[in-house]
């Protein structure tokens, strides 16, 4: 029996080795897998590590920070508080141990955990681990304005909707705001009281980021786009005459006028800016004929459509706008395929984001520059050195100054005396388009309001969308956008 | 040197690897060494003392390695134990007393292994009875999908881990009793056993289906079966038994595949483990993440990623099933090659006591009894880290767990006699 014997142990030290080549195996992929999310090694090396601080634009105010935990075996972690609570929920995030990270907390990550190190760096944390000594972070500051954030929060208090607020010249993102909202610090702690808000909306979603991701109908704001290629394309002028009969004729039907302008009649005899100041569907409606389709979508994609739209966020918190189909875009190939009259004034199954739109309004400011726009101005060390600065870059061409200039000179005729003298602010000359989408159902439009002020030398550029609105654009978004305008220029009420 | 002197020497090593590891998780968690956690280490290696003083009393010519190798293999599981909850390493540290206990009446009073095989029968029969046990109403239990456990009273254990030594016992009596019918019987069709003999294998092939069926217990049944056939092996030569035998049992795990959604579960996770990280096959992807963050000398003892902060284990089943991928994660490739290794080593030098062996009950005795301790810790590592479907079984002395541990120490207690009698005839 002794041949038997020898030979299973032989086969023994065969499955042996095989055991040890398994465990060598994943010793080999563990860089990849230590990546995944799911593998609590990571997050609990990470709790170790102090995290950064989130400042707003002051370079002061706390919105994320930090608070120690001493576990029972003597080890410290360093969970996340976040002093404004929800303020700034969507745009800052949250980093919790049960349900990871999102929104700055995730994108900024690395540089939250100081893991953006280069060799030197990573010898002296190996170092620090064996002295015991708590690894800290880097502090991020972002370009939020406590003052134009607050007043997008209270603005949208209530409702379903969201705002965005961009410094056009530069691409700050001085406001960024979701309702509903919540808190962060209860993601944690009690995070069936997040779900549990009521709202105007269902599913109410508080969680979800309406600025970046929300699924809106341009409407009306979208003629902007429209009213751009318009006049770059040397097609129209301004004075351009029109005949609008109070409706357009699609396909051998009647599209109606929308109650924007509170008359179902015709306007007559009128021109481009007069169509854009009092919002005149069959005007654009006949636009869209003439230009075709496929030139308003190059013009749509000139303002960042159809590409997502390079803020620093997770990009699975920022939806890109342009024509969807069955949920998902659609470039279509063969123009024909889309109403052109409808797509000019922004139907036709367009799903924009509040930030999309707010792009739209800042570059038409910024003499048809779209800059990119970024949340994050500065990283600094925990010793108050700058690690990195993020300038001002230029995202996309979208029109010509003059193009923009006159743009600016109809949409400061839309508030001053068209459909959204709502937003005017005293001393100041504010440009702006109102928008009221019809989404099928009584009582649930779109309504919008796109902003900049001041028109001659723009310091902001803002929208406003919210969904579930009985009433116009004009009357719901205009006074919201008003308020976070005068907040960020410093003219608080 | 004398055996038991080289033993002795083992077992101050064994004592000296105790008090280290007892100490780094002791440093890991308060930082300071204090005398209680040596004390831990220093009743461990009085318990092994006690052995090894029974040892020279009754059996002196036994092997000098097994009694450190199952000890330090103890001594690595219940530190792990302790590092995760200090209660259990407490009963765990019962459970050690109990098996040493058990360990030492064997040595004392069982004055000749082999009137063993006058009882074999009986052991049969009692083991299909403790086989049996888990599934009766009222004391049965069902832990994770398994039923494998009686319950009676404040008392819960596992008659499987029991079982599979009578198992073995029995076996070695048979099998010497009808080797030579087995391995010269007549051959059927394609060279292929003939029915007839293939009746016993049958027999069991049978007896192991219906535990898997009744208990859902996959690890459980392979462990039984590949024993069997080790051990017709080992008796007979015949590859063809060896053969039928593998693809009787891969048929019967197929159509049980078919049947019990928990078998499917294990094999699909086993195939793909992130089709379904966060579902069916947590316990399989936390345990790789755990294996495969160790690096090569590990976090260190107490210095792993293993508990929440509610102080939850992250992988369930830590402290039994997985304690290796614990293992692996603290002392990292280098720690979990090395209880690869002890465990070879185990092998070793129970097969060569079984080479040894003069007579065939001591041969199929001791070869059984070795390769029930290898392949259940094959089953499981494998299990653990992926390389073969994962089933839940302990790993022989390191898991926590009363009923593995007394019966590991009955395994040890045999394989010691039958050497003691090899080495004594040797003379």
């Amino acid at each position: 029996m002794n041949r038997q014997i020898r030979r299973l142990f032989l086969v023994f030290s065969f499955l042996f080795v095989a055991l040890i080549a398994t465990a060598t195996y994943w010793l080999w992929r563990a860089p990849e897998l230590e990546a995944r999310q799911g593998n609590p090694l990571l997050l609990v090396r990470e709790l170790e590590v102090k995290r950064g601080l989130i400042l707003s634009a002051d370079g002061r105010t706390r919105l994320a920070a930090n608070r120690r935990l001493e576990l029972e075996d003597g080890r410290v972690w360093w969970l996340r508080r976040y002093p404004r609570g929800s303020l700034t929920a969507h745009a800052v995030g949250y980093s919790t141990i049960g349900r990871s990270r999102t929104g700055l907390e995730l994108s900024m990550n690395d540089f939250l955990t100081a893991a953006n190190a280069n060799l030197s760096t990573v010898i002296d944390t190996t170092l620090d681990k064996l002295r015991g000594i708590t690894r800290v972070g880097n502090n991020v500051v972002t370009t939020l304005d406590l003052r134009a954030q607050r007043a997008a929060v209270q603005g949208l208090s209530g409702m379903c909707g969201a705002a965005v607020a961009i410094e056009p010249a530069t691409g700050r993102v001085l406001a960024l705001a979701s309702s509903p909202t919540f808190d962060p610090n209860l993601v944690e702690e009690d995070f069936p009281a997040i779900e549990r808000i009521g709202a105007p909306c269902k599913p109410a979603a508080p969680l979800l980021d309406r600025a970046t991701a929300g699924r809106f109908v341009p409407g009306s704001t979208f003629k902007i786009v429209t009213a751009a290629a318009a006049l770059d394309t040397d097609s129209f002028t301004p004075e351009s005459e029109f005949d609008d009969p109070g409706y357009c004729t699609l396909f051998g039907r009647r599209v109606f006028n929308f109650a924007d302008q509170g008359t179902p009649t015709g306007f007559g005899r009128v021109t481009l800016a007069d169509a854009v100041e009092n919002s005149i569907n069959s005007v654009f409606c006949n636009i869209g004929k003439e230009l075709g389709a496929d030139v308003v979508l190059e013009y749509a994609k000139r303002f960042g459509f159809y590409e997502r739209p390079p803020i620093d966020l997770p990009s699975e918190e920022v939806l890109i706008s342009g024509l969807y189909r069955n949920g998902r875009l659609y470039d279509p190939a063969d123009p024909s395929e889309v109403d052109p009259g409808r797509l000019a004034f922004g139907q036709e199954r367009l799903v924009v984001t509040p930030l999309q739109m707010a792009l739209v309004a800042a570059g038409v400011a910024n003499d048809g520059i779209v800059m990119e726009p970024k949340l994050v101005e500065r990283i600094v060390s925990p010793d108050g050195d700058v690690i990195e600065r993020f300038g001002a870059e230029k995202w996309k061409d979208a029109v010509s100054a003059a193009t923009a200039a006159e743009l600016t000179a109809m949409m400061v005729r839309v508030v001053e005396s068209g459909t959204g003298t709502a937003a005017q602010i005293p001393g100041v000359s504010v440009a702006g388009k109102t928008g009221t989408a019809e989404t099928g159902a009584a009582g649930r439009n779109n309504t919008w309001f796109i902003a900049f002020a001041p028109a001659e030398a723009p310091e902001v550029a803002v929208a406003v969308a919210l969904s579930d609105q009985a009433g116009t654009g004009g009357a719901t978004a205009a006074p919201i956008a008003r308020a976070i305008m005068e907040a960020a220029l410093g003219r608080n009420t | 040197m004398s055996l038991r002197t080289r033993e002795l020497w083992n077992l101050g090593l064994v004592g000296l690897l105790t008090a280290a590891g007892f100490a780094s998780v002791y440093i890991a968690r308060s930082e300071v060494v204090s005398a209680a956690s040596l004390s831990y280490a220093a009743f461990f290696v009085a318990l092994f003392v006690v052995a090894h003083v029974v040892l020279r009393l009754r059996l002196p010519q036994a092997d000098p390695y097994l009694l450190p190798l199952g000890g330090l293999l103890c001594a690595l599981g219940l530190t792990e134990i302790y590092r995760i909850e200090p209660n259990l390493a407490f009963r765990q540290g019962l459970w050690v007393v109990v098996g040493v206990s058990v360990f030492a009446v064997l040595v004392l009073f069982l004055r000749d292994y082999r009137e063993l095989d006058r009882v074999k029968y009986l052991l049969g029969i009692s083991a299909i009875a403790l086989l049996v046990l888990p599934a009766l109403p009222l004391i049965g239990r069902t832990i994770n999908g398994a039923t494998l456990w009686v319950d009676i009273g404040p008392l819960v254990f596992q008659p499987g881990e029991l079982a599979k030594v009578l198992f073995v016992v029995f076996l070695a009596g048979y099998l010497r009793d009808n080797r030579e019918m087995l391995s010269y019987g007549t051959r059927g069709l394609g060279g292929l056993p003939s029915l007839k003999h293939l009746g016993p294998l049958l027999l069991i092939w049978g007896g192991a289906m219906l535990v898997l069926f009744q208990t859902r217990d996959l690890g459980g049944a392979l462990l039984y079966f590949t024993i069997f056939l080790v051990m017709l092996y080992t008796a007979t030569a015949r590859w063809s038994f060896v053969a039928v035998g593998l693809s009787l049992f891969l048929l019967g795990a197929f159509a049980l595949y078919q049947v019990i959604p928990h078998v499917q579960d294990r094999v699909e996770g086993w195939l793909d483990p992130w089709s379904d990280p966060q579902g069916q096959n947590y316990q399989l992807v936390q345990s790789i993440y755990s294996i495969s963050s160790g690096g090569v000398f590990g976090s260190g003892l107490g210095r792993g990623v293993l508990l929440t902060p509610n102080g939850e284990t992250y992988i369930p089943f830590l402290e039994t099933d997985f304690i290796y991928s614990a293992i692996a994660q603290e002392l990292g490739l280098a720690g979990a090659a090395g209880v690869v290794l002890l465990y070879l080593l185990f092998a070793y030098r129970g097969f060569r006591i079984s080479m040894l062996a003069q007579d065939g009950f001591s041969k199929l005795l001791a070869a059984g009894l070795t390769a029930a301790v290898a392949v259940q810790a094959f089953i499981i590592i494998g299990g653990v880290s992926g390389l073969i479907p994962l089933t839940g079984i302990t790993l022989p002395f390191v898991s926590y767990g009363g009923s593995s541990i007394v019966a590991n120490f009955v395994v040890l207690a045999l394989l010691l006699m039958v050497s003691d009698r090899v080495n004594r005839n040797a003379r």
